[in-house]
């Protein structure tokens, strides 16, 4: 009955996903450890869905065969120490199968030496601040003003008229594609954090302290994320754009900003 | 036995309940207080469960409808606070109070003055907690897990929120002694602690959590209070404290905290798949070392709430393995539930059902549990809506379901009356249908980029959204089923004192209603009849 | 009195006691809170709160002495309490677990971090520039000013021997009540909360020395954090035992207490012991690493 109700359930959201463009699953993303993660997730998922066929299935037989209604008369076992042990060992194995790539993975995460740009990102209430190590150049990236606009209680303003509604800032960060990029993340107040799904990128933002992540972006583009920790009234209005540009491009951005393309240069 | 004693029985204990609101306000007999816990908590669940409605309604399109982002975030802090210390956890300590003492054969909790106090503290901190949504600066809003800085940005609400924490704690702290008291010193002689049922032992264990972690979160919030008003630097950097040290004191408390909300919905489920399966219960003594297990594991997972904060490599490993092995003594317990309905001959009244989608859901509620402990997916997963559907599916159609079940199963032993059983099976199709509809697509949504505590959301969200929105609102109106089958429930049939058929249990041995006083003096005890395990 | 636990449990009547708890609780929390906000009534509020929980706590234990001395409680009713009591010193010290698990984080863990250990190099480098983790350190911002550490000699030392000494003397007056030498009681008891009373007498007497001479505050970062949050609810944990020791003592002076009913004398003396091993490792961690 309930697995009827949940396909039932599927039915409803597959029928009506034909006509949004709706993600259901984790974007792959545009990195290599992106990829990787999606791959981690897939594998749970897949592993979580083979059990729960298994123990539901199991379950749903019983619901069906073994009911009072059609005459089952109750058996008398009470215990089976093997079927005990095989399915206390099995799940422990199971699950070691699935930490040894995760654990892979977590690995190359941590590893942010030897970056080509360096950025120290600030998370204030309620902007980004960005600031390019090596290249004398920093900004604030904040809401972009048609999104402001229409979020107001009463804005009257439809939210999907607004192109990239709440995902779009006035100053995204832009990064050359190929590039491993540090970003060396830390809070002017409260905690936020700092998170763009197609990089796989989410690290806290956190007064008084540094965290490093990096990420190697592969395709140029635009990546859009949000604030990930709860940071105060418009914790909802602080977006991160990240634009993914050629080198040469990257470079002739850098000099419009004002910024120095001999240090760019000294770290590539 | 000296005259003192019998005559303090004679004067005090062989009548009924006393008249009036006295016989609530200084009562000390458990069934009094297990009815004062579950009314209060169902109170707190509608409570709770508008300001889910309120948040839903906000989220239901994108776009600011009715709320500030302000007022948004209390819900949210409030909506959780409330549910998790308000609704679910008395309504377990209300099982307990009821049941435990039917289940050992005592004649009441161990300390049943010190009962009336744990209940009665509880509208104070909840009456404290509501009445800051109209203080200057609004509610606490900075989630229901207080993190600073945040925290300390609140308003004139900032101290009335760490002190109604402060009773919550002692409230539980003092329920939780209780419960282990009653359990160890009143049984009845010919009770084992390994023949006890397992809703008596997922509460003993349950109430051992209770005592080592709310003092950990009345600790932590102290720090709160202090670095607020005190100049302390416990969770300021500069002066060598650090933020993150809260989310560790917090979430030593908070893992823990969540099985203290699932333990006892084990319990509950463990007592109603064999009744309602006419076989018993398998491997009995396996479910407590699994519960025990789980108890003890629950202790060092608790930074798998924390995996981007930029724990070190290590911590992350360790944290992860950890979190992940607490599937194994869970699946125990499923596997088990499974191997007792296996050819069994089942029935599905109300209670049956319940219990049914709590084992279907809450695994499905434990398999993205199990996702979100691998760390590099989490990193993708946390603080988006992928979390909120893990936790709704563990605590809703699990803590809440096991609940709904546990009043079905145990309604016509405390007033007497069968419930309207039509009334009961539709409550459950309709809870069943909407709380998926509500909790399924919140995964789709974390997936696909959602963050969680926000009042408003790209477009491209805005399906999923619309969907959980009508679910809400659909599951709370069907609450109100459940509230007609409560209030029409004196007008069902006589129950008789074995209610089910053939039920395992000493509950079963006491007429229906149970009396004001029952076992005051340890039933002597048909091992065949009363203990589920010694029934193989 | 009941030669098997089990015959009949008592049941206690319903007591008016709890619910006037649960009032006081309320009075007390919104005078704390109303105070803490700025407004000064609130102290007078909170006041009247203490006041009403002082008269719930002796009233209800009043009421439970009484019932125990007139001989209601059978030995089931007497383990329940001693196991309650046990029970609530556990949950005290998972209450101090808390407190010293921040003064290992910090030491441990949030310390070395802001001086650029394990994965926080660039903490160090480009927020707290040259700053090199010490303990006991008032972080890297130096929150508090300059100050003096609290060292393991001196007064500490001297509360260390005080407590430890009144954990011998409450032994042999609980041996000297098992054997029915109610004068040795007396004495020893007595010297157990003079002991007690004497301890946070000289606490104070170090507070105001860290205060005015030492520049040791609350505000000291998070050495003088965890330092007066440990040692200031040990200090109250003290100060109520030896309230309590004293009350004991009063009721052994009443004649109170039989060599195999003394709950309440027991219950108070793990209290203390509890509160001594506490010191114990505060002087250990606290005052000396
Ligand atoms: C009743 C409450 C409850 C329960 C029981 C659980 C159970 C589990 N939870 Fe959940 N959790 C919460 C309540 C609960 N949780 C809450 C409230 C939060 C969010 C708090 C907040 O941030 O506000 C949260 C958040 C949360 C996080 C943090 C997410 C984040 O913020 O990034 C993680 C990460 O590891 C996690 C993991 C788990 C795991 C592994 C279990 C396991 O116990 C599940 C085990 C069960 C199974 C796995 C299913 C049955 C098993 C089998 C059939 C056996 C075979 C299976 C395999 C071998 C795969 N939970
Ligand atoms: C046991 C705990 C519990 C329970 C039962 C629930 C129940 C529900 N929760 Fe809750 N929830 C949490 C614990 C719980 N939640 C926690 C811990 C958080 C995290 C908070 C944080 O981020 O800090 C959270 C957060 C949370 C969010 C995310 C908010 C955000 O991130 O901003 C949402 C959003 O949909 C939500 C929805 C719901 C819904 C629809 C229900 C429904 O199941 C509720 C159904 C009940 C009703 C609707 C009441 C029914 C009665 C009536 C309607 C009758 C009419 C009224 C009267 C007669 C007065 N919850
Ligand atoms: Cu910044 Cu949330
Ligand atoms: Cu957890």
């Amino acid at each position: 009955m309930i697995r009827k109700t949940l396909a039932g359930l599927f039915g409803l959201v597959w029928a009506t996903s034909a006509s949004a463009d709706w993600a259901v699953n984790m974007p792959q993303g545009v990195t290599e450890l992106s990829a990787e993660t999606y791959d981690l997730h897939m594998m749970a998922f897949w592993v979580c869905t083979a059990i729960g066929i298994l123990v539901f299935g199991v379950m749903i037989i019983a619901l069906f065969k073994h009911r009072k209604s059609v005459g089952h008369t109750p058996a008398k076992f009470s215990h089976s120490t093997a079927a005990e042990i095989g399915w206390t060992a099995i799940p422990v194995l199971i699950l070691i199968v699935m930490a040894v790539p995760a654990a892979e993975t977590m690995i190359k995460i941590e590893d942010t030496r030897n970056p080509d740009v360096s950025i120290v990102v600030t998370g204030y209430q309620w902007k980004w601040h960005y600031k390019y190590q090596d290249q004398d150049l920093a900004f604030y990236s904040t809401l972009a003003r048609p999104s402001l606009e229409a979020r107001q209680l009463g804005s009257a303003i439809d939210p999907f008229a607004v192109d990239n509604y709440l995902l779009d800032v006035d100053n995204p960060l832009v990064v050359p594609v190929g590039a491993k990029v540090r970003i060396l993340l830390t809070s002017n107040d409260v905690l936020h954090a700092w998170w763009i799904p197609e990089l796989a990128i989410k690290k806290d933002a956190i007064p008084g302290i540094i965290n490093e992540v990096w990420f190697r972006a592969e395709q140029v583009g635009t990546y859009r994320g949000q604030c990930a920790e709860l940071c105060g009234k418009d914790h909802g209005y602080m977006p991160v754009v990240v634009e993914v540009v050629e080198a040469d491009d990257f470079e002739n951005w850098v000099a419009a900003q004002g910024g120095s393309v001999e240090a760019l240069a000294s770290t590539q | 036995m000296t005259t003192a004693v019998a005559d303090t029985h004679a004067a005090h204990d062989d009548h009924g309940p006393a008249k009036g609101i006295g016989r609530w306000l200084f009562t000390t007999n458990h069934k009094d207080i297990g009815t004062m816990y579950l009314i209060f908590s169902l109170t707190m669940f509608f409570i709770g469960g508008t300001m889910a409605l309120i948040i839903r309604s906000e989220l239901a399109q994108p776009g600011l409808q009715f709320v500030h982002p302000e007022f948004f975030n209390s819900m949210t802090t409030m909506h959780a606070l409330i549910m998790v210390f308000g609704a679910v956890m008395p309504a377990f300590v209300g099982l307990a109070n009821w049941m435990l003492p039917l289940q050992i054969g005592a004649p009441d909790m161990a300390l049943p003055r010190m009962n009336n106090w744990s209940f009665w503290i509880l509208p104070v901190a909840f009456g404290i907690l509501l009445s800051t949504l109209l203080m200057p600066g609004g509610g606490p809003a900075s989630g229901w897990t207080m993190y600073p800085p945040l925290v300390l940005q609140t308003g004139d609400a900032f101290p009335f929120l760490i002190f109604s924490v402060h009773l919550m704690g002692i409230s539980s702290i003092m329920g939780a002694i209780n419960i282990i008291v009653t359990i160890i010193n009143m049984r009845t002689p010919d009770m084992s602690l390994i023949r006890m049922p397992m809703f008596v032992w997922t509460w003993l264990i349950t109430a051992y959590l209770l005592l080592a972690v709310m003092p950990v979160l009345a600790g932590a919030v102290t720090m709160l209070l202090t670095d607020q008003f005190f100049g302390t630097s416990f969770f300021l950097a500069a002066g060598g404290g650090d933020p993150v040290m809260f989310q560790h004191i917090f979430w030593f408390f908070g893992h823990p905290e969540v099985y203290i909300m699932i333990l006892p919905a084990f319990g509950v489920v463990s007592e109603i798949l064999p009744t309602f399966s006419r076989k018993p219960l398998f491997g009995h003594d396996s479910m407590v070392y699994a519960t025990a297990s789980i108890a003890f594991l629950s202790f060092i997972v608790w930074a798998h709430h924390m995996f981007t904060v930029g724990m070190p490599l290590s911590g992350q490993m360790f944290f992860m393995f950890a979190t992940m092995l607490i599937a194994v003594p869970t699946g125990v317990k499923v596997f088990n539930w499974v191997s007792t309905m296996w050819r069994g001959a089942m029935t599905f009244e109300t209670p049956m059902l319940f219990a049914l989608a709590f084992v279907f859901l809450f695994t499905i509620g434990g398999f993205s549990g199990l996702m979100l402990a691998i760390v590099p997916a989490d990193v993708q997963y946390h603080d988006s809506y992928f979390v909120v559907a893990h936790f709704h599916y563990v605590l809703v159609p699990g803590s809440v379901f096991a609940l709904m079940a546990a009043a079905y199963y145990w309604l016509p032993k405390w007033t007497g009356h069968m419930y309207n059983e039509r009334a009961g099976k539709l409550h459950f199709w309709l809870s069943t249908i909407f709380v998926n509809l509500t909790f399924f697509p919140m995964h789709f949504l974390g997936l696909a980029g959602m963050p969680r505590r926000i009042p408003d959301y790209s477009t491209q969200f805005a399906d999923f959204n619309l969907i959980a929105s009508i679910g809400a609102i659909g599951f709370g109106m069907s609450q109100l089923v459940f509230l007609y089958v409560l209030l029409t429930c004196k007008k069902g049939a006589p129950a008789t004192a074995e209610v089910w058929d053939n039920p395992k249990g000493l509950e079963w041995t006491v007429p229906s209603p149970a009396p004001y006083h029952t076992f005051d003096v340890p039933p002597p005890v048909d091992r065949t009849v009363a203990f589920p395990k010694d029934n193989d | 009195m009941a030669s098997h636990a089990h015959d009949k449990y008592y049941v206690p009547h319903g007591s008016p006691w709890p619910i006037v708890g649960s009032i006081g609780l309320l009075i007390l929390m919104v005078g704390v809170s109303t105070w803490l906000n700025g407004a000064d009534i609130g102290f007078y509020v909170m006041m009247a709160g203490v006041l009403t929980i002082i008269g719930m706590v002796t009233g209800w234990f009043g009421t439970v002495i009484g019932e125990n001395q007139s001989g209601m409680f059978n030995a089931q009713v007497d383990k329940s309490f001693r196991m309650g009591m046990f029970w609530f010193i556990f949950s005290e010290v998972m209450f101090f677990a808390a407190f010293f698990g921040a003064l290992f984080y910090a030491r441990n863990m949030s310390i070395p971090w802001l001086g650029g250990e394990s994965n926080n190099f660039f903490t160090n480098a480009l927020l707290w520039t040259g700053w090199e983790s010490t303990w006991p350190t008032n972080g890297p911002a130096g929150v508090g000013g300059e100050f003096e550490k609290m060292g393991p000699f001196g007064l500490p030392l001297i509360n260390t021997a005080l407590l430890l000494t009144s954990s011998v003397t409450i032994t042999i007056a609980h041996h000297a009540l098992l054997a029915g030498h109610r004068g040795i009681l007396k004495t020893f008891l007595a010297m157990t909360f003079i002991l007690g009373f004497i301890f946070v007498f000289l606490q104070g007497e170090e507070y105001i020395e860290a205060y005015q001479h030492m520049n040791l505050k609350l505000t000291t970062g998070i050495y003088g954090s965890t330092f007066f949050m440990l040692t200031g609810f040990h200090g109250m944990h003290v100060t109520l035992g030896a309230i309590m020791l004293l009350v004991i003592w009063l009721r052994v002076m009443k004649g109170h207490f039989t060599a195999d009913k003394h709950f309440a004398f027991e219950a108070v003396a793990w209290y203390w012991h509890f509160v001594d091993v506490v010191w114990v490792g505060l002087y250990v961690f606290v005052y000396w690493m």
